[in-house]
C-alpha cells in the first residue's frame, strides 16, 4: 500500500532542534526572574528515625536567609501520585523513613547562603531500627515503617485467569526459575528544578516535569486552590524517563517559600539529591513457573513476585500491577496466575522508569523461556514463534490486541541478524540471544479517577493564513512529541510542517492533557490533534468551495494549496482562504479531544495494562564474554519493531536507540547501591555507571509493516517498548556465549565471572564434564544437581 | 591578579576573560566556578550543569580551544583565557556545520547534553578534521547522553567531518 501523505512519515528535523543546538533552549534551572530567591530542601541523614525537635534559630540569623519552613508551615494533607495510597507529607511530621526524606527548606538570596543555612538547622532524631530488604521487611519482627500499613505491605495482588494448576498438570514439562532485579535510576541529565511564584492568590510554577497536569492537580489539592488558580508550565525538559512524573517536593516547598517571602523561589536538586529522591525502577524478586506441551506451546504461567517499594508508594501500585499484567502480551496462553507483594522498606521510594514495572519481569520471563527451550532442545527463536501472539486476540487478563506483527518481527530479526547462521555456531566466548517485548500505547485509564478526556488540542490559524499554532498539553521531554504533533496537525489541515508553531504543556494556555508517560502521546494527543486539524480543514474547504464556486466535497488541501480533486490545476492558496475566513468570521480555530474506549475486564486491578493499542518488538544481540575476566562486550544489537504507522522515522529509530541504550545500562552496569545504614554509596554519574559512547554497540533498528485501528493514521508506541526485551536478550546471549545463567541484574562482569568459576568447579566434580555446545546440545551447567 | 576585600574579609579577584570574542572583566571569589560565572553572571545558560563533579560533561566549554568541564575550573584559573561556549559556536544566524549536522541527523532529543557534546566534537574536528568512528566515540566519552544511545550523535559528528573534508577537496 502506497501512503499518500505530505508531512507524516517523513523525517523532518525536530522543531526545537535549532534552539537546542545553539544553547537558546532554556530549561527550568536556566530561568531567572527579578528578585528571585534560591531554595533547597533539608533531608534526613537517617533511614528511620523519630523527629524529636527542629531548631531553625541559628539558620534564621544568617544574613541573606529569607525563610525557613518545616512541616508546621506547610499543609499536612498527605499526597502521592497514586490516589490508592496517599502516604507522603510535604515535610515529615513525626518521623523520617529513608536517608533523603524531606524535613525542612530554606530560601535565601543565593546558593551559597542556602547551603550554609541548611547546615545550621539542628534536627534532633531518635534513631529507629530500619529495614532495607523487602523479604526481611515482611518478617514478623521487622520495624514498622508506616503505622497504617501492618507488615510493611504496601500492596498485595492476587490474580488468576483460567486454571494454572490444571494447566501444569497436563503439561509435558513444568519449570520454575527465580530471578532478582536491581534498583536503577532514570538519571536524566537535567536535574529536577522548579520555580514558584505568586500573583495574589494565583500560583505559577515553572517545572522540569513530564506532566504539568498532575503537578497542577496535586498543587491545587494541597493548597486548596481551584485548578484555575494554579498554572504549571513546562520549560524545555532535559529528559525524564519516568522520574519527572510526580511532584518532587520542590514545587510544594517552593510555593510555600514564595508565598512567605513574596518573591519567586527557584528550587533544585543536585545529582546526589536526585538519587535520594529517586522514584526509579523497583528491585523485584521474580519466581516464574511455566508449563509447556511437547512442542513448547505454553499452557500456563505463574508469576510470584515481591517488590521493594522503598519508603513511599510513588507510582508503585501501578508498577506492581504492570509487572505481572504485561507478561501476558507477547505469548498466547490461557492460564495465568500473578501474585505480588509490594513491600515498604527504609530506602528511597521507587516509581516508574521507562517500561514501568515491565522490563525486569520480561527479563525474567525471556530467560525462563530460553531455559525451557534448552530443556526441550528447541531453538529459542522457534519457541517464541510457536507462542507468539496473533492480531485480534484477547489476553487472559482481558487486554484486547488489535494489530500484532510479533511473528513478523521475530522472522525479520532472525534474518537481519543472521540468527540461523550464528546460533550455536559462533566461536568460543561469543553468543547470540533473542527476546521479545510489548508495551502499551498509553494507559487506558488516568492515574486518578476523572472523566476528563485524556488529551485535547486547539489549533489557531494565524490571521494571514501563513502559519498555524498548535496548543497542546502534551509534554515534550526530548522524545519529540512537539515535532510529531506538528507533523500530524499539518497533515490533518493540509499545510506544510514549516508553517507550524507550537505552544505546549502550559496549563493556562494549552488544553488539558495528562502528559508524557505510558508512551501515550503519539496515539492519544495525536488523536486530539488530528481531530483539531480536520476541523480547520473542513472550514477551509467550505470557504474555498464558495470562493471557487464548487462543492467542498470536490476539494482537497495539501501542502497549503486547496485544489479541485478532479483538476488540481484549479487551486487557491490555503492562506488566502484562511485569511478570508478570519476577515468574515473571526479566528479560524480547530479543536479536538481524545478519550479511549472502555477497556479491560472487571476484576480488581483490571485497568492497569489496558491500552488502545500495543507495540511489539524483537531484539537479538550478539555478545562476547571474556571467560577469564567475565567482561562482557556487546557486539551488535538488532531491533525489529511493530509500532504501527510511523510519523517521523528518524525520531522513531532514535527512540529505539535510546531505549536500548538504557536497557543495556540496566542489563550490565547500572545499580543504585546502599551501605548498611541505607545511604546510597554511588549517588553520582561515575560510580553509578551509565554507558558511554564507547560502550554502545552497533545498532540496527528496523520496522515491520503495521497499522492499528485505534491510533490516528494507525500509530502505536515505541519509546518504552524497546527497553522491554533488552535485558533478557543480553542475558540469553551471555548464556549462549559462556554457558552460564546469571539470574540477577545487573549481569555484571563479577557475576558472570563468579558463574563461570562455579561452572568450572561443578565440571570438575562431575564425572563427565559438561561443555556447553549451543542449541541443541548438552544441558548447561546451571541445570546440574 | 587584583583583589579587593569586603567587610567580612572575603576577597574578590578581578579576572579578565574573553568569552565568545567579547572582553569581560569580573570580580569573583576564590571558590567561584567558571560554570557559575558563565551561567549566573554572563547569562550564558547554554552551558548546562548536570552533576557539578565533572562526570556528565554538560558544562563542557572550550578553554583556549581545549574542551574542559567548566564545573571543574575555578574562575580565577580562567583569567586571561579565551572561552567558547555554545552561544559562540555559530558566528551568525547561520548554524555551524556541527550544529546543523546534529539537527539534520536527529542527534538531539532532550538537548541537555547537546551544547557540551557539540563543543567536545568541535574540539575534536579542530585537531582531527577526519576522525575515525572510534576517535569520535573517544572524544565524546566524557559527555553523557541519556536519550540517544549516542548512535545519531556519532553519525552527526562523522557527517559534519565528511562535509568539511568534501568542501576542502572542492576548494583544492
Amino acid at each position: 500500500m502506497k501512503d499518500d501523505y505530505a508531512v507524516i512519515g517523513k523525517s523532518v528535523p525536530k522543531i526545537d532542534g535549532r534552539a537546542k543546538a545553539t544553547g537558546q533552549a532554556r530549561y527550568t534551572g536556566d530561568l531567572k526572574f527579578p528578585n528571585m530567591l534560591v531554595g533547597k530542601i533539608l533531608t534526613s541523614p537517617h533511614a528511620h528515625a523519630r523527629i524529636l525537635h527542629i531548631d531553625t534559630s541559628e539558620a534564621e540569623k544568617l544574613s541573606g536567609v529569607k525563610a525557613i519552613i518545616t512541616h508546621k508551615d506547610v499543609p499536612s494533607k498527605k499526597y502521592g501520585i497514586s490516589p490508592a495510597r496517599w502516604d507522603e507529607n510535604i515535610f515529615c511530621i513525626d518521623k523520617v523513613r529513608f536517608v533523603g526524606d524531606k524535613v525542612a527548606a530554606v530560601a535565601a538570596i543565593d546558593e551559597e547562603t542556602v547551603y550554609k543555612a541548611l547546615k545550621l538547622i539542628k534536627v534532633e532524631y531518635e534513631v529507629l531500627p530500619a529495614v532495607f530488604d523487602p523479604v526481611e521487611a515482611l518478617t514478623e519482627n521487622a520495624p514498622l515503617i508506616h503505622e497504617e500499613f501492618p507488615g510493611n505491605i504496601n500492596a498485595e495482588i492476587h490474580q488468576e485467569f483460567g486454571n494454572v494448576e490444571e494447566a501444569f498438570s497436563r503439561s509435558f514439562h513444568v519449570r520454575t526459575d527465580t530471578y532478582i532485579g536491581q534498583r536503577t535510576y532514570q538519571s536524566p541529565i537535567e536535574p529536577h528544578a522548579a520555580i514558584s511564584m505568586w500573583d495574589g492568590g494565583k500560583l505559577t510554577v515553572y517545572a522540569s516535569t513530564q506532566s504539568p497536569h498532575y503537578f497542577q492537580y496535586y498543587l491545587a489539592r494541597e493548597f486548596e486552590l481551584p485548578m484555575g488558580d494554579v498554572r504549571v508550565l513546562k520549560t524545555f525538559v532535559g529528559g525524564g524517563f519516568g522520574g519527572k512524573m510526580e511532584p518532587t517536593g520542590l514545587e510544594f516547598g517552593g510555593a510555600v517559600l514564595a508565598r512567605i517571602t513574596g518573591r519567586p523561589v527557584k528550587m533544585f536538586y543536585d545529582r546526589a539529591e536526585m538519587f535520594a529522591h529517586n522514584r526509579g525502577r523497583h528491585r523485584q524478586i521474580m519466581e516464574l513457573t511455566t508449563g509447556v506441551d511437547r512442542e513448547g506451546k505454553i499452557l500456563g504461567s505463574y508469576a510470584n513476585f515481591i517488590m521493594d517499594g522503598g519508603a513511599y508508594t510513588s507510582l508503585g501500585i501501578a508498577s506492581a500491577y504492570y509487572a505481572g499484567a504485561l507478561l501476558t502480551l507477547t505469548y498466547d496462553f490461557d492460564n495465568y496466575k500473578f501474585d505480588m507483594i509490594r513491600v515498604y522498606t527504609n530506602l528511597p521510594a521507587c516509581g516508574a522508569q521507562r517500561g514501568h514495572g515491565a522490563p525486569q519481569p520480561k527479563y525474567a520471563y525471556e530467560c525462563h523461556l530460553d531455559n525451557i527451550a534448552r530443556d526441550l532442545r528447541l531453538d529459542p527463536a522457534e519457541i517464541r514463534l510457536i507462542n507468539a501472539r496473533k492480531p485480534n486476540t484477547v489476553t487472559p487478563n482481558s487486554f484486547r490486541i488489535n494489530s500484532c506483527e510479533l511473528s513478523a518481527c521475530i522472522d525479520k530479526a532472525k534474518k537481519i541478524s543472521g540468527w540461523n547462521e550464528k546460533r550455536g555456531k559462533l566461536p568460543g566466548g561469543k553468543g547470540i540471544g533473542i527476546a521479545v517485548g510489548s508495551f502499551v500505547s498509553g494507559a487506558g485509564y488516568p492515574i486518578y479517577r476523572t472523566d476528563l478526556p485524556h488529551a485535547a488540542a486547539i489549533i489557531k490559524v494565524h490571521e494571514d493564513g501563513s502559519a498555524a499554532t498548535l496548543y497542546t498539553g502534551a509534554t515534550d521531554i526530548g522524545q519529540g512529541s512537539d515535532t510529531v504533533l506538528c507533523q500530524m496537525a499539518a497533515e490533518a489541515m493540509g499545510i506544510k510542517y514549516e508553517q507550524m508553531k507550537i505552544v505546549s504543556a502550559d496549563t493556562e494556555t494549552t488544553p488539558h492533557d495528562f502528559g508524557a508517560y505510558a508512551s501515550r502521546q503519539t496515539l492519544m494527543s495525536g488523536s486530539a490533534v488530528k481531530e483539531a486539524g480536520e476541523m480547520v480543514k473542513e472550514q477551509v474547504l467550505e470557504m474555498a468551495g464558495k470562493m471557487l464556486e464548487v462543492s467542498p466535497s470536490e476539494l482537497d488541501c495539501k501542502e497549503a494549496v486547496v485544489f479541485l480533486k478532479s483538476d488540481p490545476g484549479i487551486s487557491i492558496p490555503f492562506s488566502n482562504v484562511a485569511r478570508k475566513l478570519f476577515v468574515d468570521k473571526g479566528p479560524l480555530v480547530g479543536r479536538g479531544a481524545y478519550t479511549p474506549p472502555k477497556l479491560g475486564g472487571s476484576f480488581k486491578g483490571a485497568a492497569v495494562g489496558t491500552s488502545p493499542a500495543y507495540s511489539f518488538a524483537t531484539q537479538i544481540s550478539e555478545v562476547e564474554v571474556d571467560k577469564e575476566t567475565g567482561e562482557i562486550r556487546v557486539k551488535e544489537v538488532w531491533d525489529v519493531h511493530d509500532c504501527g504507522k510511523v510519523i517521523n522515522p528518524a525520531l522513531l529509530h532514535a527512540q529505539v536507540h535510546g531505549a536500548l541504550f538504557m536497557g543495556m545500562g540496566e542489563a550490565i552496569w547500572e545499580e543504585v547501591r546502599f551501605d548498611k545504614n541505607g545511604k546510597i554509596i554511588n549517588p553520582n554519574l561515575s560510580d553509578y555507571r551509565l554507558p558511554t559512547a564507547l560502550d554502545m554497540p552497533r545498532v540496527t533498528s528496523e520496522l515491520v509493516e503495521s497499522y492499528d485501528i485505534a491510533g490516528p493514521w494507525g500509530v502505536k508506541e515505541v519509546g518504552e517498548g524497546a527497553t522491554i526485551p533488552t535485558m533478557g536478550c543480553f542475558a540469553n546471549a551471555i548464556l549462549d556465549a559462556a554457558g552460564v545463567s546469571v539470574n540477577s541484574l545487573p549481569l555484571s562482569y563479577e557475576k558472570v565471572w563468579q558463574a563461570l568459576r562455579e561452572k568450572e568447579a561443578g565440571e570438575k566434580q562431575t564425572r563427565k564434564p559438561i561443555e556447553h555446545e549451543g542449541y541443541p546440545g548438552e544441558p548447561a551447567a546451571y541445570e546440574m544437581e | 591578579m587584583e583583589c579587593i576585600e569586603d567587610k567580612y574579609g572575603i576577597k574578590r579577584y578581578l579576572i579578565q576573560i574573553v568569552v565568545n570574542g567579547d572582553d569581560r572583566a569580573l570580580l569573583v571569589t576564590a571558590n567561584t566556578l567558571l560554570v557559575n560565572v558563565l551561567r549566573e553572571r554572563l547569562d550564558l545558560t547554554g552551558t548546562k550543569k548536570g552533576c557539578e563533579l565533572g562526570n556528565c560533561g554538560s558544562c563542557t566549554v572550550l578553554l583556549d580551544g581545549k574542551p574542559v568541564d567548566s564545573c571543574l575550573v575555578l574562575a580565577v584559573e580562567a583569567d586571561g583565557c579565551e572561552i567558547t561556549t555554545i552561544e559562540g559556536v555559530a558566528q551568525s544566524e547561520e548554524l555551524d556545520r556541527l550544529q546543523n549536522s546534529f539537527v539534520e541527523n536527529a542527534a538531539i532529543q532532550c538537548g541537555y547534553c547537546t551544547p557540551g557534546m557539540i563543543l567536545s566534537a568541535k574540539a575534536l574536528l579542530t585537531r582531527n578534521p577526519a576522525p575515525k568512528e572510534q576517535e569520535v566515540r573517544q572524544a565524546i566519552a566524557g559527555n553523557l547522553c541519556r536519550c540517544t544511545g549516542y548512535v545519531n550523535i556519532v553519525k552527526a559528528v562523522m557527517a559534519a567531518a565528511a562535509t568539511t573534508e568534501q568542501e576542502k577537496r572542492g576548494v583544492a
